[in-house]
């Protein structure tokens, strides 16, 4: 059974068709990458899948359950998280406390026991804490725990916000272009990331532009064009499909084909 | 460095504990008792207001609709309802937060100016309804609250209502900071500065801000009943509009966000109107003036912006 699956998503902005019948499915530890043009869609999809766009037809499916139309905090509750292509980071809170509020659905929530500030809220907030340091250490950001969020490079808020996607222990993780405006050093300390997070067991699905990134991690790929699906599969193929090629790779071709893999 | 055993939020609890000892011991007269209860309880609100504002980043306009709910409970309660004075309040609490819960599901999806008119919206009914069911609250003269009596002990003397309105306030504000220290308190920081993440993370946005919008509510209530027992008298005006930007006011002087600051805009907003007595006809417009003055030198209020001068210089 997919981790995650699309089936037949069609979304429409007005009179234009931003999605149309478009399908897929990620597999529990397997990194799938979604690619494309600017505005063919990927983040439309993504914001479908995650609960903030409702879609006009198809359905999306969470370990083969149906969970389309749910809200954003039903889906993660059953185990999707994401990352923003534009940063949403808590920026008045420090990066730890980031991480935290991304513990949220692995905390009791006691309203007494909050206000009476109980034992077991005191100890919980350790647990919290504590995993969240792991989580920093895991994306190389340890070191910066009690720094306000606000005051972190943008490379290192691509990170905090995969550490904070990754403390609510998802089984599927959306990363929006992660490696968007990273210098080369750090787009491979996140290429590292993102395939220790699928050997985790948990299903990344990817939109990216990197294309050597893309090629080099990604098991499948789904290459969207104004909003269809142009192609699907391994990077070989995808690589090698003509029409690929002339909607989207041509400009990244010598890239791709540079990538090992 | 302080002791590791000495947190912000114990620092903070057993410093307000101090101050209203201190005090106690300094004061001269009634009169400076009769203020600083004042203070106490306009504290006691801010200090709700500030969850809701500072922590939620959520605006109310109607605040006072709720304090007057509070203070009308103890007045109307023995009248109507043949209650008791405590249980007056507790229905008046109740009251206030399940208006709260009922009102705030459709308003807090609203967000910024929207939020800030409906909740102005909702104060103005509250005030409306009181200044103007004559016949059950007494309209716009007001109407007279009996002394309390707890245990055959008759609670009277600016110097008693100093204490009780002091222990409430310091576990106003200790309550406030363990919401602050909780899941829930990391909830309302993290949707203040974007929603969709929370929600991403699997906060339910709309429950979250419900809840806190509810404690507000009980807090302002709690404060109005308080101040009703301690006046034995109340008008509509504690539920009045001015009154609402009043608290407004103060959250945002002391330090959205600063629940000690919350405390400290009460107090700037309940002692210098005192002060400036001296000014006689001049004393709004030098307290507006003051108010400008704070807003232009100390924009993150009071606390934070104290707080922030200590930290560069140390640094």
């Amino acid at each position: 059974m997919s981790a995650i699956a699309a089936e037949g998503i069609s979304i429409a902005f007005g009179g234009l068709r931003a999605l149309e019948d478009v399908s897929f499915a990620a597999e529990p530890g397997e990194v799938f990458s979604i690619i494309g043009p600017n505005g063919a869609g990927k983040t439309t999809l993504f914001n479908i899948v995650s609960g903030l766009y409702r879609s006009q037809s198809g359905r999306v499916l969470l370990a083969g359950e149906d969970v389309t139309g749910l809200p954003p905090h039903a889906l993660a509750a059953r185990g999707l998280s994401r990352t923003f292509q534009n940063l949403q980071i808590f920026f008045r809170m420090t990066a730890e406390e980031n991480v935290m509020v991304g513990r949220h659905l692995r905390e009791r929530q006691s309203l007494l026991g909050a206000l009476l500030h109980l034992p077991s809220v005191a100890a919980q907030n350790r647990d919290t804490r504590e995993r969240a340091r792991e989580l920093l250490a895991f994306v190389g950001l340890a070191d910066r725990a009690r720094d306000p969020a606000g005051g972190l490079p943008y490379g290192a808020l691509k990170r905090l916000e995969i550490a904070r996607a990754l403390a609510a222990e998802p089984r599927v993780l959306l990363l929006d272009e992660p490696a968007a405006g990273c210098n080369p050093v750090e787009t491979e300390e996140i290429d590292r990331l993102i395939s220790a997070i699928a050997e985790r067991g948990i299903a990344v699905v990817l939109v990216e532009h990197d294309m050597r990134l893309v090629m080099r991690i990604s098991r499948r790929i789904l290459v969207l064009n104004h909003g269809r699906v142009l192609a699907q599969g391994r990077p070989a193929e995808v690589r090698a499909d003509p029409e690929v090629i002339a909607a989207y790779l041509g400009r990244h071709a010598a890239e791709a084909a540079h990538a090992p893999g | 460095m302080p002791p590791e055993w000495l947190t912000p939020r114990r620092a903070t609890v057993g410093g307000l504990a101090l101050l209203v000892v201190l005090l106690w011991l300094v004061f001269p007269s009634g009169f400076y008792f009769r203020v600083a209860t004042l203070v106490w309880i306009s504290g006691l609100a801010a200090v709700g207001l500030n969850l809701l504002m500072g922590l939620a980043g959520q605006v109310s306009l109607g605040h006072a609709g709720f304090f007057g709910i509070g203070a009308y409970a103890v007045a109307l309660g023995p009248r109507w309802l043949g209650l008791d004075l405590m249980p007056s309040l507790g229905l008046g609490l109740v009251f206030a937060g399940l208006l709260a819960l009922l009102v705030g599901r459709p308003i807090l999806r609203l967000r910024g100016h929207y939020l800030a008119v409906a909740t102005l919206g909702l104060g103005i009914l509250i005030w409306l309804v009181l200044n103007s069911e004559v016949a059950i609250t007494g309209g716009p003269d007001g109407i007279h609250v009996q002394r309390l009596v707890l245990f055959g002990w008759r609670v009277a003397g600016a110097e008693t209502w100093y204490w009780i309105c002091g222990a409430a306030l310091v576990l106003g504000v200790l309550v406030a900071l363990n919401l602050e220290e909780s899941p829930l308190g990391r909830a309302l920081r993290a949707l203040h500065d974007s929603e969709v993440a929370a929600a991403v993370v699997g906060i339910d946005v709309a429950r979250a801000k419900l809840v806190v919008f509810v404690i507000a509510a009980v807090y302002a209530a709690l404060a109005g009943g308080l101040l009703a027992l301690f006046n034995r008298f109340v008008t509509p005006q504690a539920a009045d509009f001015l009154h609402s930007i009043e608290l407004v006011t103060m959250v945002v002087i002391g330090g959205m966000g600063s629940c000690l600051g919350a405390v400290v805009g009460a107090a700037v907003l309940t002692i210098l109107p005192q002060a400036l007595t001296v000014f006689h006809d001049y004393e709004h417009a030098v307290l507006g003036l003051l108010i400008i003055l704070f807003m232009i030198f100390l924009r993150q209020g009071i606390v934070p912006g104290i707080a922030g001068l200590f930290a560069r210089r140390a640094a």
